[in-house]
């Protein structure tokens, strides 16, 4: 099943429309979803009554357009807000683990690395309720010890920001292992040998070295976040970042304006990520 | 330098230690702690193992879980069946700038949120949706026909949430598999069959399992497809935890709960590892 070995037309065929009908699949959804950001109608939804920009622009009822949305402009920020911050947590810690873990040898590596992973194989829901609950513990034993109220370890974007770098950190780690396995530490002997010290050497030579993998890990670490439901979901409190705002809206009815804020949702993330592609074929 | 050096590592140490220390490993101590009390009153609490005696006795509770379980599989098995044959596609039929065009086709739905993706399978089968309207188009349907709700439209959602989980470890493993041995298997004289069986599936296990572990644990972990897709009938079992948690306030069932999808995704996840001889490290690292 190679092409150098004939095959039938039939089956040629029938594979061709198989794998067609797949990406048909995949598309059908996200095809709906933008095409009906632009239906002229209260609803995302059959008959089409004509094309408007209002979804996106318009400033009056019933048609406000996201641009003109106090309350998803709002989540916007704060998911951004949100997804800044663990991106540039995970990344400094995926680094520092990228670095212990090629670095040196000692006991208990293996079954840090195993726990490093562990992350990963978690439900996201049990993560957010472990670390709810944890916080909540903590809380409520600083009132009980000192009768201090510590906001901050209640449902809020603390929790969230460090639910979600609980495991987007580990990721962050296997990507920028996966470069620093491919350097050359002689070019940071050579540094060595020229004078230079070892921070010095590390920052001048090895860190640009990584730089394309840690840029990566940023963009993906940032649309893991600006994307993540379930973790979010547990930890979440007054200030809801985008996709729980969606959620909630999406409960009641929906209205074209979701379509419109999931277009652009799309176009963000795709180009983020044809930057990403693009940056790491350069690099 | 050496004490240095020594410096240097505890600094790279520390940051990891806490990590895994304070956001991973306590909380699910503390998780299974408050799983395992009671409450009498008021602000007192006893060690007991009353939470699980009712997860596991309320008919409800253990339905939920098994079926939950079951789907999950279910849903990592044909999500595999139909990725097997387009990875295969793209890593052996499809050459040079098709291969990379179908290959990153694949990888957009994963940069688009869940969220949209629900919404999208939404717009296409409710009652007022697409789908129906089509349906009433081509005289399959003399009314509006509601296809949202059931397992069947569940199932679709999950395959469709996880497919890129599975295709991408496909693609890659079938692509280091060298087309000379292929072409061994068929001048040997095997069918497409047994070449498929002998030579291309066993290449391809390693993905195979480290697509099937993924798409399992997002299946399983999934809240908002069951939720927004899913029927009355079809209560996920991360629906139970998120309502004992945040609609019913019983911290206590809700943390046993938790454990309890905790365990059956290690178990399984152990499962495959085992079933196929590989250790976590290969797979995931």
């Amino acid at each position: 099943m190679i092409p150098t070995i004939p095959q039938s037309r039939s089956f040629r065929l029938v594979y061709g429309g198989y794998v067609a009908l797949f990406f048909l699949y995949l598309a059908l959804p996200l095809t709906v979803v933008a095409v009906f950001a632009f239906n002229d109608s209260q609803f995302p939804s059959l008959p089409w009554e004509g094309f408007t920009w209002n979804w996106f622009f318009g400033e009056e009822r019933p048609q406000i357009g996201v641009f003109h949305e106090r309350g998803i402009l709002r989540s916007v920020g704060t998911s951004a807000f949100v997804a800044l911050c663990v991106a540039v947590l995970s990344v400094s810690v995926g680094t520092t683990n990228a670095f212990l873990f090629n670095r040196y040898e000692f006991r208990g590596k293996g079954f840090l690395y195993v726990l490093m992973l562990l992350p990963l194989v978690i439900p996201g829901i049990v993560l957010g309720i472990s670390i709810l609950v944890f916080s909540s513990t903590l809380a409520n034993g600083l009132w009980d010890l000192a009768q201090m109220d510590v906001q901050a370890l209640r449902p809020g974007l603390l929790l969230v920001i460090l639910g979600q770098f609980s495991f987007i950190t580990t990721i962050a780690t296997l990507v920028i292992s996966a470069r620093l396995q491919k350097f050359d530490r002689t070019l940071e002997e050579a540094a060595l040998n020229l004078g230079a010290d070892r921070l010095t050497a590390v920052r001048t030579i090895t860190l640009p070295f990584l730089a394309p993998a840690m840029i990566g890990a940023v963009v993906v670490a940032f649309l893991m976040s600006f994307e993540n439901f379930n973790t979010t979901l547990m930890l979440v409190g007054s200030d809801a970042p985008l996709t729980i705002a969606m959620f909630d809206r999406l409960k009641e009815g929906s209205t074209p304006l979701l379509n419109a804020v999931s277009l652009l949702l799309m176009l963000g993330s795709s180009l983020l990520a044809l930057l990403v592609i693009l940056f790491q074929r350069r690099g | 330098m050496r004490n240095q050096s020594r410096i240097t590592f505890y600094l790279l140490l520390t940051p990891l230690v806490l990590w895994l220390g304070l956001l991973i490993i306590i909380p699910h101590i503390d998780m299974l702690l408050i799983s395992l009390r009671e409450r009498i009153s008021f602000g007192v609490y006893e060690t007991s193992l009353s939470q699980y005696e009712k997860a596991l006795t309320e008919p409800l509770y253990l339905r939920t879980f098994w079926r939950t379980a079951v789907m999950s599989v279910l849903a990592t098995v044909i999500t595999l069946l139909i990725a097997f044959p387009v990875a295969y596609y793209i890593a052996k039929m499809a050459k040079g700038r098709l291969q990379q065009v179908l290959f990153l086709l694949c990888l957009i739905p994963f940069y688009v949120s869940e969220l949209v993706r629900t919404f999208g399978w939404m717009i296409l089968l409710r009652e007022t949706g697409l789908i129906s309207s089509l349906l009433q188009w081509v005289g399959l349907a003399d009314q509006p026909v509601e296809l949202l709700y059931t397992d069947a439209t569940m199932m679709v959602g999950l395959v469709y949430t996880s497919m890129l989980f599975m295709v991408v470890p496909l693609v890659t493993t079938l692509e280091s598999l060298d087309d000379s041995v292929i072409e061994a298997g068929y001048d040997l004289g095997g069918s497409g069959f047994s070449v498929l069986r002998e030579i291309i599936i066993p290449h391809a296990m390693p993905g195979i399992v480290s697509g099937c572990i993924v798409v399992f644990m997002l299946s399983l972990g999934n809240y908002l497809t069951p939720t927004m897709l899913g029927g009355k009938d079809s209560l996920w079992f991360t629906e139970m935890i998120y309502n004992q948690f945040i609609v019913r306030s019983n911290w206590e069932l809700g943390a046993a709960f938790g454990f309890m999808l905790l365990v059956l995704s290690s178990v399984i996840v152990w499962g495959m590892l085992r079933l196929t001889g590989r250790t976590l490290k290969e797979t995931m690292g």
